[in-house]
């Protein structure tokens, strides 16, 4: 049992540190799709 | 500088991988017949459970770090008002709470086995959360607040929370508390293979965190680019603008 308590250390510092990484690269996709609207536009060239 | 930054990540990503094996792994380790050191051994009162440590410690460390540059971005932020600075603070604030969130989740996992109780209001784990709801606040106003001053306004919280570093720092030397006492400086003893697994952890851990922070701030100078790129096009064609 007190080895759980160990996984679940490992593997939640682990879910943050995903979660986290995964919110910078969902970001960064929604800003592409800005960047391509915004030179459809012509304003960003 | 952005072809070292694969290079820097398969760099980190082999500390990372070794470090879990230093913190897991008691005992000599080798990998083709290459020595790789010694992994730390299983502590004699709480057994397995006390390797959260290496997670734990070096996670605070990292996050104590970030708040410093934090802390230092701002005060540079204030006497230049130079943009990369203002950027700096964010990103090391936004990093660090990621790391003060891991810290304040694997204390109690630990304390649960070690003391049986999850969270005790004694002053190290209240000043780190008080300290935690002071970066949470920062990034709020930096997300919610819409007004040219909120760099400022962040900038001077930002000062205001990095008082609190050292106080949690050093809470378990003024105060007595529940919390273990501090394994460097403190007067106490490790044995050099957990001392060792331990630095390996919190250089694992500051490579990672600069890895995150150099992407972070890739994204948010992007992210100010567009903004004035969309502010640009409201000014060129108002009524066409959709922001």
């Amino acid at each position: 049992m007190k080895n759980g308590y160990l996984f679940a250390a490992y593997a939640v510092t682990w879910i943050i540190h995903i979660a986290y990484l995964g919110t910078i690269v969902t970001r960064y996709s929604r800003l592409k799709q800005e960047i391509g609207a915004l030179k459809k536009t012509g304003v960003r060239s | 500088m952005k072809k070292l930054f694969p290079i820097f990540g398969a760099l980190t990503a082999i500390l990372l991988v070794y470090a879990l094996c230093m913190a897991l792994v008691p005992g000599r380790m080798s990998i083709f017949g290459i020595p790789l050191g010694e992994g730390a051994p299983t502590e004699q009162t709480m057994g397995d459970v006390q390797r959260i440590f290496y997670y734990h410690v070096p996670s605070a460390w990292t996050a104590f770090l970030l708040f410093f540059i934090n802390f230092g971005a701002s005060i540079y932020y204030l006497a230049t008002r130079k943009s990369a600075a203002d950027i700096v603070a964010l990103v090391c604030a936004e990093v660090g709470v990621v790391f003060c969130t891991v810290v304040l989740i694997t204390g109690p996992i630990w304390a649960r086995p070690v003391w049986g109780i999850w969270w005790t209001w004694d002053m190290r784990l209240t000043s780190t959360l008080v300290l935690w709801l002071i970066y949470v606040s920062y990034l709020f106003l930096r997300r919610f607040s819409a007004g040219g001053q909120t760099p400022l306004l962040a900038a001077a919280l930002a000062v205001l929370g990095a008082l609190c570093v050292p106080f949690v720092y050093f809470s378990i030397w003024f105060f007595r508390t529940q919390h273990p006492q501090p394994v460097m400086g403190g007067g106490g003893s490790i044995d050099p293979r957990m001392m060792h697994a331990l630095l390996i952890n919190w250089l694992a851990f500051s490579c990672f965190a600069f890895l995150v922070c150099w992407s972070r701030y890739r994204l948010e100078k992007l992210q100010r680019d567009v903004d004035e790129a969309h502010a640009l096009e409201s000014l060129l064609d108002p009524r066409g603008s959709t922001r």
